[in-house]
């Protein structure tokens, strides 16, 4: 399985994605999505941003521009993924090499998304976020560093601190399988079903 | 301890806590459809796992097939239909594929099957899922990986929400319907207002609503960030919940599945329904809407750099012009279908504006029935004939079709759609493609008119 290493520290070049409110729609094109499998979804990512009706590649857009091109950290606007539950969405970010966003707010679906696959999105505040966008625009290349542990994040020399809840903290610190850990739990569920009386418990009519 | 419904919802389902802050909590229905649950099939293959209780969940085609016949339209979109299948055979899950007189848009063959009733946790790979609030129940969208887990172990890692109250109290005017009601309550939270929140509406033009209305309310709650939605349960809902296939089978009693009056939310909207009216989207995020009596923003309407920015962007993917009135916007494109509206009472009030009328020249109107159920219901009250009179396409299957441009119905590249759907996302509908979200009767309205219309001229 990926994501089996410990991650404490996420550094890179960051680009800025201002725009508010990009939605999975955006972040991956249905028509990347007739698929049975995760792989294969790098060139999907932020198709109709980056590649014009043609297939060529729109000079304008921040990851086809150089520094950014090498950029694994997105400085992103408020209420990013938004819209549809398509994990695809991450899979395809992480595909494209992106370790981070850190924005003011996420989509709830999104987030859970993204913590599974390593993804991490650091929430930090409206001023900290415009300050990350203009260190990002401005700075040629510089990076930034994200610190799981300490929740903070360091950019040109200026720390400041980042929201993550626990649990996501450590999933993302320990890449851990949820399935697996949760089957650890298997007697509770048990307990728990054997409470349900026979109407509480869901049978669908094949 | 005062609680609202939302806390006694997610209480009545806790396994246990898990060490690092979440809780696990129990999954009583679980829904598939053909594209967010291949991936999460393969991981239990992958990591040598079964389904923990196959007879608690459904598996549907809605989101890739073609609306104008049972076969699929393309290798691909047979590829899914069929692994999703195979899947369902192996596990030994219930499937409502094409063909079956069951199958339909997921959170529209649910309901008719009788599978949600008041006090349920129902989890489902599509942001939609928030539907089930209508009835009382938590209903809530999940991604793939969250579908292996739930196949995996009938259970879901949570975190626990904070919850908003919104009042919409006072009767609504005529010709203002559950979609703008809703679409109201995303332009004045915001399209991320609610994220991070689990949403109880409450008021008389809630308690006044049947539930199609109550599920349209609570299907685009997602456009607002919330994970979940819900509405108290009453006599409305009771009522719904006889006459399906799955009727009687299950009860989740031993609560009051309503907040206790002296609940505390987190935080609270009040909108009065006197101030609602028919309303269309111009721009490409959900609260960007205004009255159908109105007119586009301008960038003289907003102080900032950043929201000036963000019209523009807006107008030109939209081709609209600052200040230009909402009835001068003419479209292309007319569709009714979507998990929002789509229902047997959504192709009433569609069928009432366009009774002995009909489609402008020029304009392409097509409607999509949510389920085959509610297809021949249609058909046997009438409702095809006289949307095939008025000029509409009537779809002989039901699917999610030109909401999300899954299957083969792509609006294209400047197209201009008048949309009874849920999202007006940049290329939602087709790459370049113009989405202006509204009711189905104002739909109707627009497909008649040629352009915008308000649907209250058309008595």
């Amino acid at each position: 399985m990926k994501n089996k290493q410990m991650m404490k520290t996420i550094r890179g070049i960051a680009a800025p994605l201002p725009l508010a409110n990009v939605d999975t729609d955006v972040i991956m094109p249905k028509r990347f999505l007739i698929t049975i499998t995760r792989e294969g979804l790098g060139d999907g990512t932020f198709a109709d941003l980056r590649f014009d009706n043609e297939g060529g590649q729109r000079p304008d857009f921040i990851l086809n521009k150089s520094p950014w091109t090498k950029a694994s950290i997105l400085v992103v606007g408020d209420n990013f993924g938004c819209g549809s539950s398509r994990e695809h969405a991450v899979w395809g970010m992480r595909q494209l090499g992106i370790d981070a966003c850190v924005g003011t707010s996420f989509a709830g679906i999104f987030y859970d998304n993204a913590r599974k696959n390593g993804l991490a999105l650091p929430v930090v505040s409206p001023a900290t976020r415009d300050a990350l966008l203009q260190f990002s625009s401005d700075s040629g290349g510089g990076e930034i560093s994200i610190d799981l542990e300490s929740r903070t994040i360091t950019a040109g020399g200026t720390t400041a601190p980042f929201e993550m809840d626990d649990a996501t903290q450590t999933a993302l610190i320990r890449g851990r399988d949820d399935t697996l850990d949760s089957l650890e739990y298997a007697a509770a569920i048990r307990d728990f079903e054997a409470r349900l009386n026979s109407k509480m418990r869901v049978s669908v009519i094949k | 301890m005062s609680r609202t419904l939302y806390d006694k919802l997610v209480d009545a389902h806790k396994v246990c806590d898990l060490p690092d802050g979440d809780i696990l909590i129990y999954v009583d229905f679980h829904i598939m459809n053909e594209y967010t649950s291949p991936q999460a099939f393969s991981g239990l293959d992958t990591k040598g796992l079964g389904v923990w209780r196959p007879e608690a969940h459904l598996a549907v085609i809605d989101h890739v097939n073609a609306t104008r016949s049972s076969e699929p339209h393309d290798a691909a979109s047979k590829l899914l239909i069929d692994n999703l299948q195979a899947n369902c055979t192996k596990h030994g899950i219930a499937f409502y594929g094409l063909g079956d007189l069951r199958q339909g848009i997921e959170h529209v063959v649910v309901p008719e099957q009788g599978l949600v009733t008041p006090g349920m946790l129902i989890a489902c790979g599509d942001s939609h899922t928030t539907t089930y609030g209508a009835y009382g129940a938590l209903g809530f969208g999940i991604g793939t990986s969250e579908v292996e887990h739930v196949l995996a172990t009938q259970t879901l890692r949570y975190k626990r929400m904070k919850t908003i109250r919104v009042m919409v109290d006072g009767d609504t005017a005529p010709g203002v319907t559950a979609k703008d009601i809703i679409m109201k309550v995303v332009q004045v939270v915001g399209a991320g207002g609610a994220n991070g929140y689990a949403v109880e509406f409450a008021g008389s033009a809630i308690r006044g609503l049947d539930m199609a209305g109550r599920m349209t309310v609570c299907n685009m709650a997602v456009e607002l960030g919330a994970r979940a939605a819900l509405i108290a349960a009453d006599e409305i809902t009771e009522a719904a919940l006889q006459g399906h296939p799955h009727s009687g089978q299950f009860a989740f009693k031993g609560e009051s599945w309503v907040s206790d009056p002296d609940a505390v939310f987190d935080k609270k909207f009040t909108i009065s329904g006197a101030d609602i009216e028919p309303l269309i989207t111009w721009g490409t995020s959900p609260d960007q809407s205004i009255p159908i009596t109105g007119n586009v923003p301008s960038t003289l309407d907003y102080a900032s750099p950043k929201a000036k920015a963000a019209l523009e962007r807006s107008l030109q993917y939209m081709g609209l012009s600052e200040g230009q009135s909402a009835r001068s916007i003419k479209i292309d494109t007319a569709f009714i279908g979507s998990c929002t509206n789509s229902r047997i009472e959504d192709l009433r009030e569609a069928a009432k504006v366009l009774k002995g009328r009909h489609v402008a020249t020029g304009v392409e109107a097509i409607v999509v029935p949510g389920s085959a159920m509610t297809r021949i219901k249609a058909e046997a009250e009438g409702l095809r004939d006289i949307f095939e009179a008025a000029g509409f396409e009537w779809r002989p299957e039901a699917g999610c079709s030109m909401c999300l441009a899954m299957n083969d119905d792509i609006a294209m590249d400047g197209e201009r759609v008048a949309s009874s759907t849920n999202r007006n996302f940049e290329g939602r509908q087709g790459r370049g493609a113009r989405t202006h979200l509204m009711s189905p009767a104002m739909v109707a309205a627009a497909a008649v008119a040629g352009h915008l219309a308000d649907v209250r001229d058309f008595k």
